[in-house]
């Protein structure tokens, strides 16, 4: 699948417009991460991406046709998307809400099939939570919910998956199970597009990464590339150390000696 | 896999119990009233009348239970269904526990529909023609508002709420206005639900239509579900939100429209079984809907029965279904089974 946008321009209001000629292209399989400060309209964009919002100019296409005019059955077997957070209002059963993904594969008024149930299962299998499945969707932990959510979309077997911000609510270990879960995703040939506040899972996965800034991509290629000291510092506005130990390659805000400002520091923690 | 076998055992047993109790409790309201009459006989009467015999019984029994009770317990059965299933489906659509088939103004518009046809002389079948007609343009009229904003359920609801405010002002004008000895307490006895003056040939006019109506949002269930998770994820599921949204709604307000069309605002009911049947279920309309109905026909048959035993004189039905209403739904919240 291919995903085109094109100088494309966004505001919520004519006043100002929160993306400005913004373009990038992206094909499925591989990996892109998003890097961007808070309100600089990564969510805004991928609200574009899948049609949500109206883009008042440029244009995004997926595969040549663009997401306007999409049915929203023939999107949904290409795009799957992920929120940041989902607030459950009924207590569905867990692999319901799996098999609710198998929706755009089915018939306009069936039920799904013993085989579209089946293969829910198997995506929970597969994300490591088959436990869950006759557990309460509101009874479970935000990390299992996600991970829930993730399962839905491989259901419903999509070329891309873009998900917002897939990180942010969950904690230090979650946070890093998720990474490892994207170089799965990778393996099984699922495309995965997200956004992220964290260089650090960007360099983990080692994946193509934008940067924006500005409403508008202001850098792009490998995180390597990408993520270095003046463009974190630009971008965040504090001093920040990209530093390799052993193989890894990290990125550390403030500064790295105790005594310096460390109020800079703490900007980097309200996220 | 005995577990599983085990599910499967509840899930038969449920199911027969939620088929023989509303015929338990419909043979059981055919048989109550002033004129005595036994189950048994009850029974044949409807055999012989089904099969085209004359029944052993008197005419007189024969009448009371073919001409007055059947129509009426049918009445009861078909409103209750109706009112519960609609419910069931708004709360899920608009993810709301209060959300209830009023919720977009239907009674409102098919009361002053009624109060209309009743001050305009128009007799029975205008008086359920006017009904039906106001309510749905009602409901018609809060789409129309709500389509120019773009967070639509939201909308919908306070655009309900607006149109279900002017429909009930424009009841009040009527009712100033109505000649007090002879129209205004047909209108105000309207108002407060009732299925005393039930006939065959009311129902027979809404039947074909609430067949189908009924038989769309049961083939809907699927997608229901879906739209319930909320518009986002509905949307990324493959939904076109709008159109299915609005397709969900606009059959459920139907269905809504025509049972009030015989019956009168009847409250609560629709708010209440839903709640019962998700207790009872869970909320997975597969379930949900066979299950709101099962409850519903119960529940109003049981209600009505009241209604026309517990004194010499009958007590409306919206009267006593608010009176059984509100405490019922005090015991959801208090026992936080309104799972939200």
């Amino acid at each position: 699948m291919n995903l085109a946008v094109d100088d494309i321009t966004f505001g919520y209001d004519s006043q100002r417009n929160v993306l400005e000629h913004l373009s990038f292209t992206y094909d499925s399989p591989e990996v892109l991460c998003i890097l961007g400060s808070n309100g600089m309209g990564k969510s805004t964009l991928l609200q574009c991406l899948i049609g949500a919002f109206q883009i008042s100019a440029g244009s995004i296409t997926v595969d040549g046709i663009p997401v306007g005019n999409y049915k929203a059955r023939d999107f949904a077997r290409k795009v799957a998307y992920i929120p940041q957070s989902h607030t459950p209002s009924f207590a569905y059963k867990v692999i319901d809400i799996v098999t609710m993904g198998r929706t755009s594969r089915i018939g306009y008024l069936a039920n799904p099939s013993d085989d579209d149930v089946a293969f829910a299962h198997e995506q929970l299998d597969y994300l490591g939570v088959g436990h869950l499945a006759e557990k309460p969707y509101t009874d479970i932990s935000g990390g299992e919910r996600q991970l829930v959510m993730i399962a839905s979309a491989l259901t419903q077997e999509p070329e891309v998956m873009i998900l917002d911000e897939p990180t942010a609510h969950l904690d230090f270990g979650n946070a890093y199970r998720f990474v490892e879960l994207v170089e799965k995703l990778r393996e099984r040939n699922m495309g995965v597009l997200m956004t992220t506040h964290f260089p650090d899972h960007a360099l983990m996965l080692g994946s193509r990464t934008a940067v924006l800034s500005g409403g508008r991509i202001i850098a792009e290629g490998l995180a390597q590339d990408v993520i270095t000291d003046e463009s974190m510092r630009e971008l965040y506005g504090i001093e920040v150390h990209v530093r390799r130990i052993e193989d890894r390659v990290i990125c550390i805000p403030g500064p790295l000696r105790a005594g310096q400002t460390q109020s800079e520091a703490a900007q980097h923690g309200d996220d | 896999m005995t577990e599983k076998k085990h599910a499967g055992f509840w899930m038969t047993l449920t199911g027969i119990v939620l088929i023989a109790l509303p015929v338990a409790f419909f043979l059981f309201s055919l048989a109550l009233g002033s004129y005595d009459v036994g189950p048994v006989d009850v029974c044949q009467i409807i055999w012989c009348k089904f099969v085209g015999q004359t029944p052993p019984q008197d005419a007189l029994t024969v009448n009371v239970i073919w001409q007055v009770r059947l129509p009426r317990v049918c009445a009861a059965a078909l409103v209750g269904a109706g009112l519960s299933v609609a419910g069931a489906v708004f709360q899920g659509v608009f993810r709301n526990p209060l959300a209830s088939p009023y919720t977009l103004g239907v009674s409102n518009g098919a009361g002053f529909g009624a109060a209309l046809a009743i001050v305009l002389s128009l007799g029975a079948a205008g008086i359920q023609l006017f009904a039906v007609a106001f309510g749905l343009l009602a409901v018609a009229l809060t789409f129309l508002i709500a389509s120019r904003s773009r967070r639509n359920t939201v909308t919908l609801v306070l655009a309900g709420m607006l149109i279900g405010a002017l429909f009930s002002s424009l009841v009040s004008l009527l009712k100033f206005t109505a000649d007090p000895l002879e129209k205004l307490p047909q209108i105000v006895y309207w108002l407060m639900g009732s299925l005393s003056g039930s006939s065959f040939e009311a129902l027979a006019k809404i039947l074909p239509f609430y067949i189908v109506c009924m038989a769309a949002v049961f083939l809907l269930r699927w997608r229901t579900n879906v739209l319930s998770l909320g518009d986002q994820e509905a949307k990324s599921f493959g939904l076109n939100v709008k159109r299915d949204r609005a397709l969900v709604i606009g059959t459920s307000s139907m269905l809504t429209a025509l049972v009030v069309s015989i019956s009168g605002i009847i409250g609560w009911v629709g708010i209440v079984v839903p709640h019962l049947a998700r207790m009872l279920v869970g909320p997975d309309f597969r379930k949900l809907i066979p299950t709101s109905v099962s409850i519903g026909i119960c529940y109003l048959l049981v209600v009505d029965d009241l209604c026309r035993t517990l004194t010499a004189s009958e007590i409306p039905l919206g009267v006593i279904t608010g009176i059984i209403g509100v405490p019922l739904f005090l015991y959801f919240i208090y026992k936080k089974k309104v799972s939200w």
